[in-house]
């Protein structure tokens, strides 16, 4: 087990340095540059901004700069916010991204799991049809639609919630709403066929026949066995917190760091994006690292250190 | 007697005796082939048929919509900016929204006031509005309330003419537009997917059925291009790239097909050690053949149910690309750049959103169901 732990965090720096790489060059590849935007700087200026950067340095030891200031958590200086480091941008914006992504995935999956639950347990009734067309019109409308609906019924005509921003709590409601969509109807439907099979077991027949109550029945019996493969769909879930958070902040105009993203990358501001792009892929495969290791511990029968399969 | 009476029996009727059938373990029912059963399961699952026909119907209407009026994608003409939907017939029916007027709320001190404001709003063609006081007021600040309809066709002197969905803010049609967009949507989804699903296949297949070393390198490479979120990609390549609706696709391919790669080597090294395969690698068959002969027939099914669902991500991709106005570049439109539009007029004239938005909608939906009902038809657990 450590040694397969090991092995991971050895692929996941390759993986992180190869990005980073890659990354690098399809900036130096880019056909604007952050100063196109200043046309109020002389040439004397722009020759002066350029060496101050570091950018009139041949290509490779730009490069190997950038390396090692990665080693050092140094993710250079932002060009378009006033010279601002791009690690402290990101840390100044990890907080909204973060509360949003949090708040969405635990409320979403929740309350997916309990739609799942009761739609399995009255199975072909109304419920599980309405929960049904739930679930295939939140993993099918794009949440850039979604929010921009929400945005509208409940901020512009309803006045309930503020309409972009953000400040206290009551900022991150509609958001979270449009972001945990996708979370909450994927796993409602995942938790009804989990459930419908576990329930239509021959355990669940023998701890009925032995005269469990029927809550007992479906949550200590059936529940447990039903959330097991819900693990296995906690990656694409995690990940696409990741990608709607670019999405949503964006139409709700939270500083974030998808926000962030987006933004930078219509600003040509590279060491930003760099810097975003690194840690999306590292919260990326550190995502999916832990869920590979929590699915070997809570079923024993799948082998963490078997390997690649 | 007994006897005698045995020996009585004439010769005619003794007759040999017709073996009958033994049919105890004959099957009853008429035996299928799976795709038989496939297609059966498939037909009997309602939502995923209709859900066919209604991408057949949107198929063709962005073949054929643009031209089924008179009005090009790119007719700009700023004096009909921001006309409201007017449909014939239809025009008649007010509620349906397709009667070519503008109508909104506007508050005031008194009724007055919110006359005067309402008549501001609308290009102060006092005429043409209808008022009805909803609330009279009390005379404190904006308690008067007037319902104000704009009747802006016969305003702007052209009650003859008809744009079914109103035009967009530089007053091109947005029935052609709309279609348009989808046209450009689908192509980039269905191109975008059938990439995916060429080299996704291969990369998968090769990997699978070689394995060892080679397949443990290419597997690498996809854990690396995986590493980073799809979005995250496509973002950068529209970044280095010109933007257009061949970059998008490039963009879109370049992760595209990992998901369906996985699956395939998956499969195939499920598959390579079977008997049949063995047969045919006995008889002298090729590695290429033993691929696309043997081992491909076998896993058709995945491959397609996950091309089906590769199409709406292409499309949400897009239309987000587009969205944040890194995808199709003006005149051109999809449904992303037409929903942006819609977005920054929702106030005042929200029908420039709800056309895409519920089109794409329906299309996101139509091809997960599809998908679904694919999943079913090609699961010999649900077949009845």
């Amino acid at each position: 087990m450590f040694r397969y732990i090991l092995r991971r965090l050895f692929y996941m720096l390759i993986t992180l340095f190869i990005i980073a790489t890659v990354t690098f060059f399809l900036m130096k590849m880019l056909p604007g540059s952050p100063l196109s935007a200043e046309d109020k700087l002389s040439e004397e200026q722009k020759a002066i901004v350029l060496e101050k950067y570091g950018l009139n340095d041949p290509v490779p030891i730009q490069y190997l700069r950038y390396l090692g200031g990665l080693v050092k958590g140094d993710l250079g200086v932002s060009f378009a916010f006033d010279n601002t480091p791009v690690t402290k941008i990101l840390m100044d914006r990890m907080g909204p991204s973060l509360q949003l992504g949090f708040q969405a995935l635990l409320i979403g999956s929740f309350l997916g799991i309990i739609l799942g639950l009761i739609a399995a347990v009255f199975r072909n009734g109304a419920i599980d049809y309405t929960s049904t067309i739930f679930a295939v019109l939140g993993s099918s409308i794009p949440n850039f639609v979604f929010a921009g609906l929400l945005q509208y019924v409940f901020a512009v005509q309803l006045n309930w919630f503020p309409v972009a921003l953000w400040g206290g709590f009551e900022y991150s409601i509609l958001p979270t709403i449009a972001l945990m969509i996708f979370p909450m109807a994927t796993a409602a439907r995942f938790i009804r066929t989990e459930m419908v099979e576990v329930l239509n077991s021959n355990f669940i027949l023998t701890a009925r026949a032995k005269g469990i109550s029927e809550t007992g029945v479906v949550f200590r019996h059936g529940l447990r066995n039903g959330l097991i493969p819900l693990i296995t769909v906690l990656g694409p879930m995690a990940v696409s917190m990741i990608t709607g958070s670019m999405v949503i902040e964006q139409i709700f105009a939270i500083p974030g760091i998808g926000e962030q993203f987006v933004t930078s990358v219509t600003l040509n501001d590279y060491p930003t994006i760099m810097g975003t792009t690194l840690l999306f892929a590292f919260l990326f495969v550190v995502i999916i690292l832990i869920i590979d290791l929590l699915y070997g511990l809570i079923d024993p029968r799948i082998r963490v250190s078997g390997g690649n399969n | 007697m007994a006897a005698n009476n045995q020996n009585k029996i004439p010769k005619e009727l003794l007759v040999p005796l017709v073996r009958k059938e033994d049919t105890s373990e004959k099957i009853s029912g008429p035996s299928r082939t799976f795709g038989q059963d496939a297609r059966r399961t498939f037909f009997k699952n309602k939502l995923a048929v209709v859900s066919v026909f209604l991408i057949i119907i949107i198929i063709l209407m962005s073949i054929f919509g643009p031209s089924m009026n008179e009005h090009g994608s790119d007719d700009q003409d700023l004096m009909r900016a921001k006309m409201p939907p007017h449909v014939p017939v239809l025009e008649n029916i007010s509620w349906l929204g397709f009667d070519g007027t503008l109508s909104g709320k506007y508050r005031g001190d008194n009724v007055e006031a919110a006359t005067a404001n309402a008549v501001a709003r609308y290009d102060n063609n006092e005429e043409f509005i209808d008022i009805k006081v909803v609330d009279e007021g009390d005379g404190s600040r904006n308690s008067a309330v007037v319902d104000a309809t704009y009747h802006i066709y016969d305003a702007k002197d052209m009650s003859g003419e008809y744009f079914w969905l109103g035009t967009d803010t530089l007053g091109r049609d947005q029935w052609t537009r709309l279609w348009e967009g989808t046209r450009v949507s689908l192509i980039i989804a269905f191109v975008a997917a059938v990439i995916g699903l060429v080299v996704g296949v291969a990369y998968g297949g090769i990997a699978g059925f070689y394995g060892g070393r080679i397949d443990n390198v290419m597997m690498r490479i996809i854990e690396i291009l995986s590493g980073i979120p799809t979005l995250v990609v496509v973002l950068l390549m529209m970044l280095v790239l010109q933007p257009g609706i061949t970059s998008i696709v490039i963009a879109l391919s370049i992760t595209g097909w990992t998901g369906m790669a996985r699956i395939v080597r998956g499969e195939v090294l499920k598959l390579k050690n079977q008997e049949f395969v063995l047969a045919a690698r006995t008889l002298g068959q090729s590695d290429g053949k033993v691929i696309m002969k043997h081992l491909l027939p076998n896993i058709s099914g995945i491959i397609i149910i996950n091309t089906m669902f590769t199409i709406p991500d292409a499309i949400f991709f897009e239309a987000f690309l587009s969205f944040i106005g890194m995808g199709i570049v003006p005149p051109d439109a999809s449904l992303g750049s037409l929903i942006n539009a819609g977005f920054d007029n929702l106030r005042l004239y929200p029908y420039l959103l709800v056309y895409p938005a519920v089109l794409i909608s329906l299309i996101m939906i139509a091809f997960n169901l599809i998908g679904d009902g694919l999943r079913d038809a090609f699961d010999p657990k649900m077949h009845k």
